[in-house]
């Protein structure tokens, strides 16, 4: 259960190995109460040193599941099978995705639906899976990844943008869907992050860093926020691009 | 699932879960066996400050229409009542009578079952201990065992985790226990203001045992040759012949009206620390440096926060939590560096109180012990509190005192494991009368009792 001052106790990580999820689960181990960690990674047999170093921060319960985006079957029996040991989630992070690269997507269409399955069509399975298992418990958060990349498409990243764009859309509904359940979705809209997953790219303005994504996270899940964009003022830049003329939109974002 | 949003007092921790109104003791065994893998715990008036009335995801009875007397002995003052009977009412049906309610907390908006749930106490803990010292027996509809009668002799293990046992023992029913004999409704009060905290614990350490009732409002906003200012309140029901002359017509007149609502939740940072200061300042200075035997009726000397309705809602849309500790005799220096860096750190608000407690009763997890209580609210959108609670916890538990449940909203398990050495005594008694673990609140879940 999540405290007077919203601190969490546990928390589920799909897509372990991202950045930004270690940072925040880090930070909710080091500061607040959080003892309980399960990590759903593709490999979790090579999770012993991320394991290892939650622990050390203080969490006692560090665990790692296999989670693979694209295999619905098997991760909604696991997500169902965590919910149904009886011991209460307070926080489920969807957190996996990938970026690719846009050149390669457009030789390769297979590579780019792929990609799209695992940002958009996993998100669905998966947090129709985690959000079922926290309506049932009566209480909890679902935060969701999402990226301004999915306000308005760019020429240089539509594959990942037009997954991110679908699945805002999904977490924004989802949302909806829980009202009155005891359980809201958090959705995150970071801009550029410099990460392992954007190293050796060119920062778009308003860059920002895994560490100032997790302070948003955590600040959201305590104020049970709706959507949080990082940085802040992204907000007020997206509701602008969003609106640019075509012609003039092409040239911005070919620039940024 | 989907249903009411259910909380506490303090408007924080926020679940949802499936709540229902028993009118019978069949249907509360029916809601028992019925129940889902998310159990079941039973509501009185809500009261608590944090999570132990909430049950997410599951089933939580609302005991409030259960209520009433069902027996009533007008020589010796023993009555039976059902668990959802408010003291408000016992108050309004028998203070007439000549019969107090034997503990009052700082509110009549509590109920018989929740009065034994937390093993509630009030001003006269000193004279007269907390409310299980008075129950006499109690009925419960426990999974194991169904409808099963308790009396200190004839269960005592089972009677014992029930005081204070947060309802995760059983179904609290109705109960027995013995009302207080008074000859007025008026309460004859000492006021004596001291400079700060060591001179108002020596106050009440030589003279409480003269007094029926005490306690002492503490200035956690002030530093430096203010810190730890108090004013202490003593008192006593007074005899007939201590009225006046009107008041002896009708000496147990009473009348407990609330005098308005708080209609709104109030902006968020109404409450910072300039408006607390000021507020203290206010508040030390209204009181006379010394003044006693002043006459007061009930409402005014025990609820005075009853005269507003929803006052929870002062604290803005974050809620609000309280934070009440024991320490016992002999940590006294404990105490006073717990007071000195609430005040350091500005973290704490308004209604704070400190209190010497008397003798502990059996209580597996009641809280009072002999030693020194400290009642602390804070506004729950103060997030530095959180690092500065964590740390006096510490210093709470070294001492070797302990937390109130029926305040507690963000203590961690261990901390509640450290002060409550009969844990494991107490959870053999639940795994006996409820094997499966059907009763069930959010406060056991993030304590981990069960």
């Amino acid at each position: 259960m999540r405290d007077a001052f919203g601190a969490v106790q546990s928390v589920l990580v799909l897509g372990g190995t991202s950045e930004i999820a270690r940072v925040t689960v880090a930070k909710m181990v080091r500061d607040g109460h959080t003892s309980r960690v399960i990590l759903g990674v593709r490999r979790p047999d090579e999770m012993a040193d991320a394991i290892a170093e939650i622990e050390r921060v203080g969490a006692t319960d560090v665990s790692a599941v296999a989670f693979d985006a694209l295999d619905p079957e098997a991760h909604v029996a696991m997500i169902d099978g965590l919910f149904g040991e009886g011991r209460d989630i307070d926080v489920v992070i969807l957190a996996f995705g990938v970026l690719g690269d846009q050149e390669t997507f457009e030789s390769d269409p297979v590579a780019a639906a792929q990609a799209a399955s695992t940002n958009y069509a996993g998100a669905v399975s998966a947090g129709l899976a985690a959000a079922r298992g926290l309506r049932a418990q009566g209480h909890g958060s679902l935060v969701v990844l999402s990226s301004v990349a999915g306000e308005r498409a760019r020429r240089s990243n539509f594959v990942y943008g037009s997954s991110k764009a679908g699945l805002d859309a999904f977490a924004q509904g989802l949302g909806d869907s829980l009202v009155g359940s005891g359980v809201d979705v958090l959705i995150v809209r970071p801009g550029f992050v410099h990460s392992k997953m954007t190293a050796g790219m060119d920062p778009a303005p308003m860059s920002t860093t895994p560490d100032v994504v997790a302070d948003a996270i955590i600040d959201g899940l305590a104020h049970r926020r709706r959507i949080v964009w990082v940085p802040g003022p992204l907000r007020f830049v997206f509701s602008g691009m969003r609106h640019l003329p075509t012609p003039l939109w092409r040239r911005v974002s070919a620039d940024a | 699932m989907t249903g009411p949003t259910i909380t506490g007092w303090g408007r924080t921790p926020v679940s949802t879960g499936r709540l229902t109104q028993p009118t019978s003791v069949e249907q509360v065994a029916e809601a028992l066996a019925g129940a889902s893998s998310r159990g079941v715990i039973a509501r009185g008036l809500g009261r608590s400050y944090g999570d132990p009335a909430q049950n997410a995801g599951g089933t939580v009875l609302d005991m409030t229409a259960m209520q009433g007397i069902t027996a009533f002995d007008p020589e010796s003052g023993v009555v039976t009542a059902l668990a959802g009977t408010s003291l408000g009412d016992l108050m309004r049906w028998l203070i007439p009578e000549g019969w107090f309610v034997p503990v009052t907390p700082g509110t009549r908006h509590v109920t018989v079952g929740g009065a034994i749930a937390n093993d509630i106490h009030g001003k006269n803990h000193h004279s007269a201990g907390s409310w299980g010292r008075h129950v006499t027996a109690m009925t419960l509809v426990t999974p194991a065992n169904g409808i099963v009668t308790v009396a200190p002799d004839s269960d005592p293990d089972l009677f014992w985790a029930t005081i204070g046992g947060i309802g995760l023992t059983g179904i609290i029913v109705d109960a027995t226990f013995r009302m207080h004999r008074i000859s007025t409704s008026t309460i004859l009060a000492d006021t004596d203001k001291t400079p700060d905290a060591q001179s108002v614990m020596d106050l009440m350490t030589t003279g409480d045992a003269d007094y029926e009732y005490s306690v002492a409002w503490i200035d956690l906003s002030s530093t430096g040759s203010k810190l730890g200012r108090s004013v202490l309140d003593r008192g006593r029901f007074a005899e007939v012949d201590e009225l006046d002359g009107d008041a002896r017509h009708d000496p147990l007149a009473y009348d407990a009206r609330e005098l308005l609502k708080v209609p709104i939740t109030a902006p968020r940072g109404l409450l910072n620390p300039l408006t607390v200061r000021a507020f203290n300042e206010a508040w030390f200075r209204k009181a006379p440096k010394r003044h006693h035997r002043r006459n007061l009726t009930i409402p005014a000397y025990f609820h005075p926060l009853d005269m507003l309705g929803n006052w929870n809602r002062g604290y803005g849309p974050a809620g609000l939590l309280q934070w009440q500790i024991i320490v016992p005799f002999g940590a006294e220096e404990t105490m006073h560096r717990v007071i000195s860096e609430l005040a350091a750190t500005q973290v704490a608000s308004v209604v704070n109180v400190l209190k010497r407690f008397g003798p502990a009763n059996p209580g597996f997890l009641s809280f009072p012990r002999e030693g020194w209580t400290l009642s602390v609210d804070l506004a729950a959108d103060v997030t530095r509190a959180g690092p500065v609670l964590d740390r006096l916890d510490r210093w709470v538990i070294e001492a070797g005192g302990r937390h109130y449940l029926a305040k507690d909203s963000r203590m961690r398990p261990e901390t509640f494991a450290a002060g409550y050495p009969r844990l494991d005594e107490f959870r053999a008694v639940r795994d006996r009368v409820d094997p499966e673990h059907v009763l069930r609140n959010d406060l056991a879940r993030r304590l981990e009792m069960v």
